[in-house]
């Protein structure tokens, strides 16, 4: 009886995850899976085959783009972990008890806006008749209003704005649970500020430093707002690329194949990283 | 307390129910600017039984949206001319006009012919001419001289200061400003691949000059009156609104012709409204609706004086752009056989990939 109702409210407590799981990511990603190897041969014909896969490899525009996009996705993860790990330490560690709530909040604000808010906040302080670059003038500090944007600098500092959240948080949570004995031991065992570090903390934190990063590439890999509206002439994303595929050229075949290329190529590159820094996610995210 | 309350949310549950049985939807598909509040206002105290629902869009986005769902989830939509005929062959998506249902002596009579023309398939008319307009592009007077089409847009002489959008008007509008004829290549692929590679590499080439590609009108608005662009390609009823800020700023249609585009009326497969579509129709190309119609599109009506119904700013506008063998020489969009759009994409998808400075 009693076992009855733990194993019913068990699967109740499953479902609304199950349903979300199978209905909005599984079944979805099984549709895109089969419109990326349907053909068009004419109106309303098909055949199926992997000729679309065939297209995206030998035309080196889309190939380029994924690079790229993964390229400047890992730069953004890297300095979101730099830009993260003091804010996460200061607030895990250095902070008082009473202001780390304060601290967490004062993080979570820019979530209160949207994207697309954001992204034009930039746009109004950036622009060359922007704030920026009229106060910059109207100071004496350079002569010629200046555009600022347009350009990958732009691009990644609007994505490590965006992403860096999501570096703090985990790292936040692993650093808590350091027990302050650690770092001392390690001082008193005669070890340098960057020993410790190396050999103490930064071990420590690998869990959250392995879940931040999968989450900030994954996100800045598959954003879409910023790197259009920032990034102006210059900026092929392969999200862009996805959308003009089903939007501007009707082409759901290759914007599916384009979406499954996605998923697999950034897949790999998390299990690269893993692999070339020597972690797993049995022994990193999912460590009790 | 508690009895109240539910008396009160089951009344008003019936009265749902029956307000929508009386009500009939007119869910309209179409561009910002095109169903504007006071038109809409008019139009329900006309019919007290339709109400209208409105989704803005543009072209591309009109057809995705119909194609997934089959046609359905909307009674009236308005692509352009040229977009119609492979999207109905490909996609099924529309169906047919009833024209006895429409007031078509109120239309401009070549137009009505050209948007036939386009639109027919199986001796079947699918699309009805609403409003016109032109791409070309406009040019700051203080700050330019001699702009005269698309070329101007690659000149070094306005490094940094120009923009475009890179849709398909800019590979044709090049073509036309190159010497080329891309409507006359439409039928031969090879030729038309040709002449798509070479506007290519113009446009990589122009890319240094271009300070950014605009994608809507409210992001080019924002470029040209800001003085950081001063040419830029653009829809003409962009143009006008933005002469209304600033006198300097005005449309120069191409000396090789204005690129010029209809906007339709179409009705989905699956709309659920057609006496209502119908009806709409008819009420916004009455003289005294255009008037509203086209102070709020800044495009010009189908209607035969489709000029003299401009708000009288606009009508300067147009008199200060155009002369009549401007408008002799409109270049309008022809039906983009299929196939031709994909190789348009890979043109622009390079060109957007090509790296400048």
């Amino acid at each position: 009886m009693g076992r009855d109702a733990g194993k019913l409210s068990l699967t109740l407590l499953m479902t609304p995850f199950l349903l979300w799981i199978g209905l909005l990511i599984i079944l979805p990603q099984i549709g895109i899976g089969y419109v990326s190897l349907r053909e068009k041969v004419s109106y309303d014909e098909f055949h199926y085959g992997l000729k679309n896969y065939v297209d995206f490899i030998s035309e080196p525009v889309y190939r380029n783009t994924l690079f790229r996009t993964a390229w400047m996705s890992i730069v953004v993860t890297a300095l979101a972990l730099v830009v993260g790990f003091p804010v996460a330490y200061y607030i895990a560690k250095i902070a008082r008890q009473k202001s780390r709530a304060a601290l967490f909040l004062m993080c979570l604000i820019p979530l209160w806006v949207s994207d697309l808010v954001r992204a034009y906040g930039w746009i109004v302080l950036l622009r060359e008749t922007g704030v920026v670059s009229r106060t910059l003038v109207a100071l004496g500090i350079i002569g010629q209003p200046v555009e600022m944007l347009y350009n990958d600098a732009t691009v990644v500092m609007g994505l490590v704005y965006t992403v860096v959240l999501f570096m703090i948080v985990p790292l936040t949570s692993t650093l808590q649970g350091m027990d302050d004995a650690l770092l001392e031991a390690g001082y008193n065992l005669g070890g340098s500020r960057l020993t410790v570090f190396r050999r103490i903390i930064v071990p420590y934190a690998m869990p959250g430093i392995v879940s931040g990063c999968i989450i900030t590439f994954m996100l800045t890999a598959g954003s879409y707002l910023t790197p259009v509206l920032l990034g102006g002439k210059n900026s092929s994303w392969f999200t862009e690329q996805i959308y003009n595929q089903f939007i501007t050229r009707y082409n759901w075949e290759a914007g599916a194949t384009f979406g499954v290329t996605l998923l697999v190529f950034t897949s790999f590159v998390v299990w690269l990283g893993l692999k070339l820094t020597g972690q797993s996610l049995a022994t990193t995210v999912a460590k009790d | 307390m508690a009895s109240t309350l539910r008396a009160l949310l089951a009344a008003s549950a019936l009265a749902l129910t029956i307000g929508s049985a009386e009500a009939e939807t007119l869910r309209l598909l179409t561009w910002g600017g095109y169903a504007p509040e006071e038109l809409i206002k008019k139009f329900e105290a006309e019919n007290p039984d339709i109400d209208v629902e409105v989704t803005l869009s543009n072209n591309e986005e009109m057809i995705a949206k119909l194609r997934a769902t089959g046609g359905t989830g909307y009674d009236l939509a308005q692509p352009s001319h040229d977009r119609i005929f492979a999207a109905q062959k490909e996609y099924r998506i529309y169906k047919p006009l009833d024209l006895s249902k429409i007031d078509t002596d109120a239309m401009t009579p070549n137009l009505l012919e050209g948007v036939k023309a386009n639109t027919t398939i199986d001796g079947e008319v699918y699309a009805v001419p609403h409003q016109w307009g032109t791409s070309g592009v406009m040019a700051n007077m203080k700050e330019t001289s001699g702009v005269t089409g698309f070329g101007d847009l690659c000149d070094p002489k306005y490094k940094g200061r120009t923009s475009m959008r890179l849709r398909r008007t800019i590979l044709l509008g090049t073509a036309f400003s190159m010497g080329m004829n891309p409507f006359e290549l439409y039928a031969d692929k090879a030729a038309y691949q040709d002449m798509l590679d070479k506007v290519t590499k113009k446009l990589i080439d122009c890319k240094p000059i271009v300070k950014t590609y605009w994608t809507g009108g409210d992001d080019l608005s924002a470029l040209m009156l800001s003085g950081e662009v001063v040419v830029a390609e653009t829809w003409d009823s962009t143009a006008y609104k933005i002469y209304n800020e600033n006198p300097d700023i005005v449309f120069v249609p191409p000396k090789t012709g204005a690129l010029a585009w209809i906007d339709t009326f179409a009705i989905p497969r699956g709309g659920e409204a057609d006496d209502a579509a119908y009806k709409w129709i008819n009420f916004v190309l009455k003289p005294e609706n255009v008037k509203i119609m086209s102070a709020s599109t800044g495009a010009i009506a189908a209607v035969p004086n489709g000029i003299d119904l401009l708000p009288e700013d606009k009508q300067k506008a147009v008199k200060a752009a155009f002369t009549q063998a401007d408008l002799d020489n409109l270049k309008f969009f022809a039906n983009i056989p299929p196939g031709l759009e994909d190789m348009e994409g890979i043109a622009l998808e390079r060109i957007k990939a090509a790296s400048s400075e």
